[in-house]
């Protein structure tokens, strides 16, 4: 039986096993999602938007589904990965399962709590029926499957005028108990008229064990609404990362999401942005540094609906070794979305002679009055520069590392949590191998 | 303190020099002249280990020992220091972490550990007040954006603070006015020692008012054609290179 069939069978055993009422919405929607998984199955190198990944390496294996206990683990062994220096709310899951003992949640200022609860619970089914699969796309064969599987994840709800001080921490630990797994963990985040909210995201395997995520996060961005997300994403070489992030922008929002990709065997990073209101902006970064023979693949969609929206990307990535990058920019342009602003910059730094990266702007813009511009670079380590540097006595090492670093800066510069600035430039040291500060 | 011995060095198989000899010793203060083309520039890049040139013949010995094997860090840290032509933009970086980092990696070269964070501070301080930078550079992009002056009084700033042996200034006066001149040549008077030697190669006397050489050499089409006193300078100056061709 390959992976699919597994997964098809295994449904309804999951549904029963969760005491899901068959009468409910969420039934429906996962029925569907499963019945579309099942046409279409998971995506090949035919399919235009897998072109340059191949999802073959990932899903060879004989992952169980099903996380059965809660799987403890000491906070010793996992403080590193959360940024502890400051205060924050913390939804932290293991193997899949929600760890009451790691995490802070609330229902004071905002509900920053499960999934799972709010599934389940009437007092949030308004809300469910409102918000969830509203923004996911099922006509995406992986995003159906996560929605079938849709049962435990961050569920974030923060009501209208709130600024939320504390950044809130979503933290998906694998054991590797079992040892080959697949996780399917689904978030879904709201954020009510001018309120604001940090949010830290980051899938981590504490063993050599294979793991395979296949996360989805819905997000609603409601009016003046301020979002900022960082994806830290420094996993080790057995884990890999499908994650397809959904957001929905009505007027005046901000939502800026930042992905580091510094680790895992391979990661693909879906983000989805629709703009279902005016003068809105949305901001997508991110800084690769890869190598071996790791794969990250940035792929982003930015469909402008309305007048007068901005959109601004700018990723960067650094390949070593035989490592294979992908960046993937859609922008759509309504004819409705007059006065749009699109801005869409990629460049890349290939170190490895083996490394390559395939980088494709796709813009598809049917306004007349519109700003839309795209670029792409792809170079190799400038060797004048090299020899300045050696030439003050900085030996080659660091002064690539101080050259790449600088490369990246522009966007580690966005970072605005300093605790998390201070912990990416750290790992950004290690990924390169230096001991350099980076003070800048 | 340097020596070159029939120096002859290239690029992509174009050979560039033809046999330099050079003696150097500290308190010297040298001028190398020429026309375009000569191969100043590519002397200074093979002095510093600019791997882009490709020695074929000869050796450049520094305080006895044959530096052509060692990476532009190592000669760096020897104490070895090229005020480059075109120094190089790097966004990114500022002036301050690149020198604090450039320092350190000395001292560690040299088995010392990092210079206190203060000390450093007072350093860069020092330095810049005696070029007479604006301390808003020390916090900017090393050299982006700079004005070719800017970028001249940058190296001066890089090399005062490294304390080289041997400073070797490539054009430095190019894109200096004559008040940037002045401070530029100033601190480089004000570096100067009986233990350390300078190496002014330019294309004009101009630099040489205000830095006085020992010793002028005229380079032309990779070779040294003439060397003398401080004199030779002027009588370039006058004359031009053609009459001795």
């Amino acid at each position: 039986m390959d992976l699919k069939e597994k997964l098809v069978a295994a449904f309804i055993a999951f549904e029963n096993r969760d005491h899901i009422d068959i009468d409910s919405s969420v039934h429906d929607i996962r029925y569907k999602a499963i019945g579309n998984f099942e046409n279409k199955g998971f995506p090949t190198k035919k399919d235009e938007e897998w072109k340059y990944t191949s999802l073959k390496p990932v899903l060879k294996y004989d992952y169980s589904i099903f996380p059965t206990i809660e799987n403890n683990i000491e906070l010793q062994e996992v403080k590193k990965y959360f940024l502890h220096e400051i205060e924050s709310y913390k939804i932290v899951f293991v193997d899949g399962v929600y760890s009451s003992f790691l995490s802070t949640t609330t229902h004071e200022e905002a509900d920053i709590c499960l999934l799972s609860a709010a599934l389940k619970k009437p007092k949030y089914k308004m809300i469910i029926d409102h918000y969830f699969d509203k923004a996911a796309d099922n006509a995406d064969s992986i995003t159906s499957l996560n929605t079938a599987f849709a049962k435990e994840g961050a569920f974030i709800h923060i009501p209208k005028n709130t600024i939320l001080e504390k950044p809130i921490q979503l933290l998906f630990f694998s054991t590797g108990k079992e040892t080959e797994m697949m996780l399917n963990p689904r978030n879904l985040i709201i954020v009510g008229e001018n309120s604001h909210v940090q949010i830290f995201e980051r899938h981590q395997s504490l063993s050599k064990n294979v793991v395979l995520t296949n996360s989805v996060t819905e997000i609603f961005a409601h009016k003046r609404a301020i979002i900022n997300y960082y994806k830290v994403q420094n996993d080790n070489k057995k884990a890999s990362l499908i994650d397809h992030m959904y957001i929905k922008q009505k007027d005046n929002s901000i939502a800026s999401v930042n992905t580091f990709s510094f680790g895992g065997k391979l990661t693909r990073n879906n983000i989805s942005v629709y703009h279902e209101g005016e003068n809105l902006t949305t901001n997508l970064n991110g800084v690769t540094i890869i190598g071996d023979d790791q794969h990250v693949d940035n792929h982003t969609l930015i469909h402008h609906q309305k007048e007068n929206g901005e959109s601004f990307e700018l990723y960067k990535g650094i390949y070593e070794g035989t490592a294979t990058g992908v960046f993937n920019g859609k922008v759509i342009v309504d004819p409705e979305a007059q006065k749009t602003n699109a801005f869409q910059q990629n460049d890349n730094i290939l170190i490895g002679k083996k490394s390559t990266v395939n980088a494709k702007p796709q813009l598809e813009i049917f306004a007349d009055d519109v700003k839309c511009s795209h670029g792409c670079t792809v170079g190799e380590l400038d060797e004048k520069a090299m020899f300045y540097l050696q030439s003050r006595g900085i030996p080659e090492k660091e002064a690539k590392a101080l050259l790449l670093f600088a490369f990246g800066n522009d966007v580690i510069e966005k970072i605005k949590i300093p605790a998390l600035k201070t912990r990416i430039i750290k790992l950004i040291a290690e990924k390169l191998n230096v001991e350099l500060g980076f003070e800048m | 303190m340097l020596e070159i011995k029939n120096l002859h060095a290239g690029i992509e198989g174009k050979e560039i020099l033809r046999g330099i000899n050079l003696e150097i010793n500290p308190g010297e203060v040298h001028a190398i002249m020429g026309p375009n083309g000569s191969g100043k520039s590519t002397l200074s890049s093979v002095i510093a280990g600019n791997e882009t040139y490709e020695v074929t013949e000869g050796d450049v010995l520094f305080e006895g020992k044959s530096i052509l094997g060692l990476s532009p860090e190592q000669r760096a840290h020897l104490g070895i220091f090229l005020s480059f032509q075109y120094p190089v933009e790097i966004p990114g970086v500022t002036t301050t972490n690149f020198i604090k980092t450039a320092i350190n990696a000395k001292r560690k070269a040299l088995g010392l550990d990092d210079l206190p964070a203060k000390e450093m501070l007072k350093m860069i301080r020092e330095k810049a007040d005696m070029l007479e930078m604006d301390r808003k550079f020390l916090s900017r992009s090393l050299n982006e954006g700079f004005s070719g002056g800017e970028k001249k009084r940058n190296e001066i700033f890089q090399m005062a603070m490294l304390e080289p042996k041997l400073a070797i200034l490539d054009e430095t006066d190019s894109g200096l006015d004559i008040d940037a001149l002045k401070i530029v040549a100033n601190g480089v008077n004000k570096l100067k020692s009986k233990d350390n030697a300078t190496i002014v190669i330019t294309h004009y006397q101009r630099l040489l008012d205000y830095i006085v050489p020992d010793f002028v050499h005229v380079l032309y089409n990779g070779k040294i054609i003439k060397s003398g006193g401080k004199e030779l300078a002027f009588e370039l100056e006058e004359k031009g290179y053609d009459w001795l061709k």
